[in-house]
């Protein structure tokens, strides 16, 4: 029986796991009219999650026999983590309510995915990892079917299982003969040992690990699935998608490559580096002739991708801090966006096109100012939490020496401007049509647009307190 | 206030702009008379600057300095010299105009029109002030929305192709900038402009030759683009012509200035060596940019392109003054943005009011306006006039002190160059000619009202700035020439080419104008006369 303080540190997670218990085992015995109670609980549920954020914060340390590692990596996720949930928890119900999806499971499978999420942030060990990875995995594979009459949203959960399960055995694969060539999952003892191991055992367990997080947060040439995914998942669930499970997956990646795997040399900065430029084109190459927000959006956030391996490649502590501090930005931006793209998109998505979004400015200023607001800080424009991480990114390139890299970066910005420009100019340069009158924002939708807007602007004006976490976070790394 | 003037300059509009959010989005008259009380009030204020001002300090005066961001040290540092005084003042007398002339020609959208443009304002007059090259970076990008917006949303028929043209290649210039500056960072471990400018000078952080090209390419190309210098200039003219005759005032007013200012305060201090070797190359391209400015405006038949392409050829004579490296043709330079911002505004003005008349810029729609208009007629030719340099009205001078200051240096550039002093004269009148006067042409132009109420100010006003910066240049030029002294000894620091030598009589101090007028050359002090 493991000491009580090591509860505490995993408390997050057993909350969130009750409560998505609970909201299952309660839902067939709750009445038609009234499963928005079902909703409540889900949220009051990850809102208590996150505020229990608080209990590992108080204990940093190591728990159940070392398997968890409370430091300020896994705080700081579990906070961008459980907030995503919440906020995309509040994001759902009216899309939930509008398309007649049944509320019970989808609250109970975000929580739990959540869960697996924050297991990803604060593992020490591999097959730790693995288990979370799991678990969030098989939640956000249903998710991404839950329009089940939908072909697309069907399409979307077959591609995703079945590339995801690829991914995962490429990670487990990649486990096991790192194991085989050190004896160890740990990713704290990996270090010391591997230069008396087996080195071909060592690049290949390496690699295949390489692989499933490549798929995991979608960097070329493995980013494939995403657009099919992110636009045939109903718009919260990408959401979700698009945020936690990446900053999830980015956290194991800062864990094995620069506390389990810190001397790799050049062949993983050279594998940084290239993946960093074709990610960043590619995505912001095929983004330049969507018709979709929802599919502009999935490809943007491929190129978003490609700014974070940026840093990774860059390989220094700032460049670790600068990716904490871009995934918060990140997070919210395109938790925003997204949204607002299914508070939009009306019963059945109809209304995802960028020229539905004629007008929009001025019949909705609010969420035009929202959605303008989102993509200009996607775009990386002053005064929002979006520059201000690319400049850290660009910065920590900077320390590395990577001129050239920081050059292609701003370039991308360049090309991505075209598009996101593209759909506030839909927005507010052309009238609204007829066919698609205002639409009432409901008090949840409106608060995470306000929590969002607000967090980007704050971080885009006052990032320091957030840098500074991120900074010390990263030096619990190394 | 007194220390926080400047800061109350910069954010005044900006907060004002706020206020206009909680008005009534129909009350348009309200909303017009707040935004231009707003504008007024600011250019009152910036109008204390100059009683502040000390003409024999050359360092930035009414410093204000915070901590913004800790890591990496970002300061919000505010500061005024000789060179951005005046282009602040610029900036807060145009935008009232600017608001002044939108009175009756913005129908839609009346409330997001005026707060745009006072964020605008407040954009603009934070890049005039920034001493940090991070927060000059913020005001640089920042300001592209509004504008973006104002060519979008209230422009003529290709607006959506020009708004976006104007960001794109805005942008493409300032990426770089910015890993220039973030370059500069790394190099310095500062984004203070004072302290960078002191490192790279002391020896402290040399920096070679190679990453000093590089460097001086990223800003220079930033700059050269906004100013637009030949070839880049091609966004302009779409910019120009679509835009609200408000957006072009104050894109041909100031945000064309950025460029040139940029240029003065960043690329020539900062990289004196690089800019030094690459001069005689950018002045082949301004003086390119200045003939074929001219020789494209001849031929335009839209009257506002016309404006448009004699930017690029007074642009021109702008970057040419800066990089003869000349005492007198930086401050004729820097005077010439002065002008170009009235007078092209000015230019920029009538248009828009003969828009608001006809819905058309074609001059061949024109023709025989002097007949159904004196008034305004009669101010176009003195704002003509005004823009081709004729002695007594503010261009002379610029164009004066740019061609005697580049003279000095090279005979053959100041020859090419005052080509184009005559070409313009030859595009502005001609354009005069063919749409005011002889017969009307058009019978709908018969009965054009003459110039009104409103826009007599607004003409009048012009009129005397006009007058006011051709005879009483000394008090503009007296309190730049410390700043642009102190900027020539930082890329000469022998001394600058055409100075006064040590305890001599100089060169140059002070050159007759037309009504016994004299303008004070460099502050050198002494008194004799030429």
């Amino acid at each position: 029986m493991p000491p009580l303080d090591d509860y505490f540190q995993l408390a997050p997670e057993i909350l969130a796991g009750l409560f998505g218990v609970l909201v299952m085992l309660a839902e067939p015995f709750v009445s038609r009219e009234h499963k928005g109670w079902l909703a409540r609980v889900g949220v009051l549920g990850a809102a208590m999650s996150l505020a229990a954020v608080t209990l590992p914060a108080l204990y940093p340390g190591k728990a159940f026999s070392g398997l968890i590692l409370v430091d300020g990596v896994s705080v700081g996720m579990r906070v961008l983590i459980y907030g995503v949930a919440l906020l995309v928890m509040l994001a759902s119900y009216e899309y939930l309510q509008r398309d007649h999806l049944p509320l019970g499971e989808y609250y109970a499978l975000v929580l739990f995915g959540a869960v697996g999420m924050g297991v990803m942030a604060s593992a020490n060990e591999l097959i730790t990892v693995f288990i979370g990875l799991e678990i969030s995995s098989i939640s956000t594979y249903i998710l991404a079917g839950y329009r089940r009459d939908v072909l697309r949203s069907n399409e979307a959960a077959m591609k995703y299982f079945l590339l995801g399960s690829f991914a995962t055995a490429f990670f487990l694969y990649g486990v096991a003969m790192v194991y085989g060539a050190t004896g160890t999952t740990w990713l704290d003892a990996l270090r010391p040992k591997i230069a008396a191991a087996d080195s071909l055992l060592v690049t290949l367990g390496l690699g295949l690990m390489f692989v499933g997080l490549a798929f995991k947060i979608a960097t070329v040439p493995f980013q494939v699935w995403t657009p099919d995914v992110y636009e045939g998942a109903p718009s919260p669930v990408t959401a979700l998608l698009s945020t936690g499970p990446k900053a999830a997956a980015v956290a194991v990646a800062l864990r094995v490559f620069f506390t389990a795997f810190p001397d790799l040399g050049d062949t993983w900065h050279h594998i940084f580096y290239f993946s960093a430029i074709l990610t960043m084109f590619v995505g912001n190459l095929a983004a330049l002739v969507q018709t979709s927000v929802k599919r502009l959006l999935a490809y943007s956030s491929i190129a978003h991708v490609g700014y974070i391996l940026v840093a990774f490649a860059a390989g220094n502590e700032l460049g670790i801090a600068a990716i904490l501090f871009y995934l918060f930005a990140y997070a919210m931006m395109k938790l925003g966006a997204f949204t607002i793209v299914a508070h939009l998109g009306g019963a059945g998505e109809q209304r995802v096109g960028i020229n539905d979004y004629a007008g929009l400015g001025w019949q909705q200023p609010a969420v035009g100012f929202c959605l303008s607001l989102y993509l200009l800080s996607l775009l990386g424009l002053p005064l929002t939490a979006g520059f201000v991480g690319k400049i850290y990114l660009l910065d920590a390139a900077l320390k590395s020496d990577l001129v050239w890299l920081a050059v292609l970066m701003v370039i991308n910005t360049l090309i991505s401007a075209y598009y996101y420009l593209r759909v506030i100019r839909m927005m507010y340069f052309s009238e609204p049509l007829k066919e698609w009158p205002a639409v009432p924002v409901p008090m949840a939708v409106g608060a995470v647009l306000l929590v969002t807007a607000a967090g980007i602007l704050y971080l885009g004006v006052f990032p320091t307190r957030l840098m500074d976490w991120a900074a010390q976070a990263a030096l619990s790394l190394r | 206030m007194g220390n926080y003037l400047l800061t109350v300059i910069t954010f005044l509009p900006a907060v004002a702009s706020l206020g206009l959010l909680v008005m009534r989005r129909e009350d348009h008259i309200w909303i017009r008379r707040f935004a231009l009380t707003a504008a007024l009030a600011d250019f009152a204020l910036s109008l204390l600057l100059l009683p502040g001002f000390s003409s024999n300090y050359a360092g930035y005066q009414m410093v204000e300095r915070r901590e913004w961001i800790s890591s990496p040290p970002i300061a919000y540092h505010l500061g005024v010299d000789g060179i951005s005084l005046f282009l602040v003042l610029l900036t807060t007398f145009l935008t009232p105009i600017a608001l002044l002339a939108s009175w009756k020609s913005i129908e839609k959208h009346v409330r997001e029109f005026f707060l745009m443009l006072l964020v605008l304002e407040t954009g603009m007059i934070g890049v005039f002030l920034a001493l940090d090259l991070f927060l000059f970076f913020v005001f640089w990008e920042v300001m592209l929305v509004p504008m973006y917006f104002l060519i979008g949303v209230w422009g003529h028929e290709r607006r959506v192709y020009a708004a976006i043209k104007f960001v794109l290649f805005t942008m493409a210039g300032s990426v770089l900038m910015l890993v220039a500056i973030l370059w500069l960072y790394n190099l310095t471990g500062t984004f203070d402009l004072t302290t960078i400018q002191a490192l790279l000078h002391s020896g402290m952080r040399p920096l070679n030759e190679t990453t000093e090209l590089l460097l001086f390419g990223a800003f220079f190309l930033a700059f050269a683009i906004k100013v637009p210098l030949f070839p880049l200039h091609t966004w302009l003219p779409d910019a120009h012509v679509e835009a609200p005759t408000a957006g072009s005032v104050i894109l041909a007013g100031i945000l064309l200035k950025m460029g040139t200012y940029g240029l003065l305060r960043f690329c020539l201090p900062l990289f004196p060596q690089a800019a030094k070797t690459l001069a005689p190359y950018i002045v082949v391209l301004a003086i390119i940019g200045i003939l074929y400015g001219a020789l494209v405006a001849m031929v335009q038949p839209d009257l506002k392109k016309l404006i448009a392409y004699s930017s690029v050829s007074h642009l021109g004579f702008v970057v040419l003054g800066i990089f003869a490296f000349n005492a007198i043709s930086i401050q004729g330079a820097i005077y010439q943005m002065l002008n170009h911002g009235v007078s092209t505004g000015a230019l920029f003005l009538v248009a828009g009011m003969l828009y608001d008349r006809r819905h058309t810029h074609m001059i061949s729609e024109f023709g025989g306006l002097a007949t159904p208009m004196p008034t305004l007629s009669a101010f176009f030719l003195y704002i003509c006039l005004s823009s081709l340099g004729l002695p007594m009205l503010n261009g002379f001078v610029g164009e004066f002190l740019i061609l005697a200051g580049t003279f000095q240096r090279n005979h053959t550039w100041a020859a090419f160059a005052a080509v184009g002093v005559i070409l313009s004269a030859v595009y502005l009148l001609w354009a005069y000619q063919r749409a005011f006067f002889g017969g009307v042409t058009h019978e709908k132009n018969r009965e054009l009202p003459d110039a009104s109420a409103r826009e007599r100010i607004i003409l009048i006003t012009m009129a005397v700035v006009i007058l006011w910066m051709g005879i009483a240049s000394p008090m503009f030029t007296s309190r730049m020439s410390a700043a642009t002294n102190n900027l020539l000894q930082q890329i000469e620091p022998a001394g600058p080419i055409n100075a006064a030598a040590p305890g001599g009589v100089p060169v140059a101090s002070k050159v007759l104008l037309p009504g016994g007028r004299a303008v004070a050359l460099p502050a050198t002090g002494s008194t004799g006369a030429r």
